[in-house]
């Protein structure tokens, strides 16, 4: 039997009962569907996530005080609340650690804000100059926090464009040289930053930077900072950066068990990696919900394909009769439960780019709908039908002719 | 050639078993017109089913034109039905929703002949079987009994087969539709000089043929030449 003919028997047969093969076909639609949209939107947000800690900073090595944390350790009071970062920490890593290319300290709080009768709620981060270098800030307008303010403890302010729209009005121009007030302090804007998008954890435009010298003096009250951020020269050496910041911290507070640590040192690279294996693990919790739907399609081919093949009992004999083969019979029947998941595929491929384009669209991932994800879908699909069409295309080849044609 | 010698067929087993067919013995050669009659229960279509290839005898041998079909597994059965052998049923003959066509190429299709010939080749049997070209595109559910009938012995003649065999196919007709099919099975072998193995309970529809067998209880009862003045 030729393949074009085997072709025109599963056309006849499948459009016999359309709306049979619709639903059967919509169950596969729906499997493959589900697993290409949930694949991309997982991927998508892997993506997103590894973009938003790359924009904290490239080769940025991260020291906050507070206990390591880890098995078997006390519970660690909140990071970042204890105190134990100096800047002659920050002034040690800079002159004794290798290659470092910049290191700037933080000091971080939530405030009133107010200027010109509006107000709002938003972090002041009290920083030194290094800081838009570490952090791929650029600014806008005006400029950044000199060496100079820091030591002479200015007033100065340097605003997030949403800090500065909550403040002044959405895209006021002119702020540079207004006074806003900081827990009722007078601080002179001296420049906006250029906006860094909203995705991420923290909203980096949401802003407003001081010198940390004067955040410690006028706003915290103390000599601690919250943050050591430490860029490395390069990637590769990442790892011993981070082994000699905790050396040399550990020394400096005479801590001899390094589990005792009383600062946690961040690297940028294990960051990502641990958000990565998140979302891959959240990738695969949803490609496995969606693959449980594939599999439930499958079976209502397969449902499908022994009711055909008991229906078409007396069909099956008579071509058997005219001199049908097995295989003949049994290839007939396949192709009918592979046609149908191709179908499904193709559509439920089409259905699933669609979802993903539409999440893109509407702005709350930005998926990526990759080749893989297409080609396993229609190689599982085909699968599928191959599988779940196998059982009732061998139960239909080994029916017995003479059976087949009495069967009423 | 059919050759059959004391064939049994037992059906089930054991407390159960049950004998269709005790020992049956004949040969039919090449362009006879042959009747199997007997009343319900004798044996008539488990004997069909074994002369068609459908089934193997329990013990006995039978020759399909010098060939033992006897012992075949399932896949050689299929191959002799395929070139040898034409069936005409009682009913369900036509696959539904499928056009008179398409259901008369059906064993050329299983015969992997190309598709030229097989539209030419099914439209001449179509023709030889009594129908006209206005049919060949009608599905096979819009046909009348009778039509049924006769695209069902186009289909069993389009392989040039050496045996036709029809169980019962005026069953369903009435006897003005059912002599014109008839009529149409002698026409065949009388013109074409095809193999023709017709079975039957109605003493009527075996008049048709030269040669009448008759079974009972599963053995021969009686085998002669019907009617005067034909050729042997
Ligand atoms: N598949 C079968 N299984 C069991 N018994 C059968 C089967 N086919 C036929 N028989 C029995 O064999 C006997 C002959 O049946 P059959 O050949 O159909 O007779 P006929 O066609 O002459 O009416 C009957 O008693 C019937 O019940
Ligand atoms: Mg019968």
């Amino acid at each position: 039997m030729k393949f074009g003919d085997i072709l025109q028997e599963t056309y006849t047969a499948l459009s016999a009962n359309k709306i049979r093969s619709g639903l059967t076909v919509l169950g596969i639609v729906i499997g493959i569907s589900s697993v290409i949209a949930m694949v991309s939107i997982g991927q998508g947000a892997q993506s997103s996530i590894q973009s938003s800690i790359q924009s904290l900073g490239s080769n940025l090595i991260e020291i906050t005080p507070g206990a390591q944390g880890g098995p078997g350790s006390q519970v660690s009071s909140g990071r970042g609340t204890a105190r134990s970062l100096t800047q002659g920490d920050a002034d040690a890593i800079a002159s004794q650690v290798t290659n470092i290319a910049a290191v700037a300290s933080e000091v971080s709080g939530r405030y009133q804000i107010t200027a010109r009768g509006t107000n709002t709620n938003t972090s002041v981060d009290g920083v030194t100059s290094a800081y838009p270098q570490i952090r791929n800030i650029q600014i806008a307008e005006g400029s950044f926090i000199t060496d100079q303010e820091n030591t002479s403890l200015a007033k100065v302010a340097v605003l997030g464009p949403t800090a500065r729209d909550d403040l002044f009005g959405v895209g006021a121009v002119g702020v540079v040289g207004q006074i806003i007030r900081i827990k009722n302090l007078e601080f002179t804007v001296i420049g906006i930053t250029v906006s860094k998008g909203s995705s991420g954890f923290n909203n980096q435009d949401d802003m407003i930077y001081i010198p940390a010298t004067s955040a410690e003096q006028y706003l915290a009250g103390n000599q601690y900072l919250s943050t050591i951020d430490v860029q490395a020269t390069d990637a590769s050496v990442m790892t011993q950066v981070q082994n000699d910041i905790t050396d040399l911290l550990l020394t400096r507070h005479n801590i001899s068990n390094p589990a005792q640590a009383d600062f946690s040192v961040l690297n940028e690279s294990t960051l990502l990696a641990t958000a990565n294996s998140i979302t891959q693990t959240f990738t695969i919790l949803l490609a496995a919900v969606a693959g449980i739907s594939l599999i439930v399609g499958g079976i209502g081919i397969m449902n499908m394909m022994l009711t055909t093949v008991t229906e078409r009992t007396r069909e099956i004999g008579l071509r058997k009769a005219i001199g049908a083969k097995q295989g003949d019979i049994s290839l007939q029947f396949l192709t009918e439960a592979v046609a149908l998941t191709l179908v499904g595929g193709t559509i439920g491929i089409i259905l699933g780019v669609a979802i993903s384009l539409g999440v893109s669209y509407s702005g709350v991932i930005h998926t990526t709908v990759s080749w893989i994800a297409i080609v396993l879908a229609f190689g599982v699909s085909a699968i599928i039908g191959i599988i779940f069409g196998y059982y009732p295309a061998r139960r239909a080849a080994s029916l017995n002719p003479i059976e087949a044609l009495r069967y009423e | 050639m059919i050759e059959i010698k004391d064939i049994t067929k037992t059906y089930g087993s054991g407390e159960m078993a049950l004998q269709a067919l005790k020992g049956v013995s004949f040969t039919i050669n090449d362009g006879e017109f042959v009747a199997i009659m007997g009343p319900s229960g004798s044996g008539k279509s488990t004997l069909m089913h074994i002369l068609g290839c459908l089934d193997i005898p329990t013990s006995g041998t039978y020759f399909l034109d010098g060939k033992d079909v006897s012992k075949m597994e399932d896949d050689e059965l299929a191959e002799i039905r395929k070139d040898k052998i034409g069936f005409v049923f009682q009913s369900f003959n036509l696959l539904p929703r499928t056009t008179v066509l398409r259901n008369v190429m059906l064993p050329l299709i299983y015969a992997g002949v190309d598709e030229e010939n097989r539209e030419e080749r099914a439209s001449t049997s179509l023709l030889a079987a009594g129908l006209t070209k206005t049919h060949f595109s009608h599905l096979s559910n819009e046909l009348s009994g009778g039509q049924i009938q006769r695209v069902a012995i186009a289909r069993a003649l389009v392989n040039d087969p050496s045996l036709i065999l029809a169980d019962e196919p005026t069953g369903n007709l009435d006897s003005k539709t059912g002599e014109i099919v008839l009529s149409t099975f002698q026409e065949l072998n009388e013109k074409q000089g095809c193999t023709v193995v017709l079975i039957t309970h109605e003493q009527h529809v075996a008049a048709h043929a030269r040669r009448i067998i008759t079974l009972r209880d599963g053995v021969i009862l009686s085998d002669h030449r019907n009617r005067p003045g034909q050729t042997t």
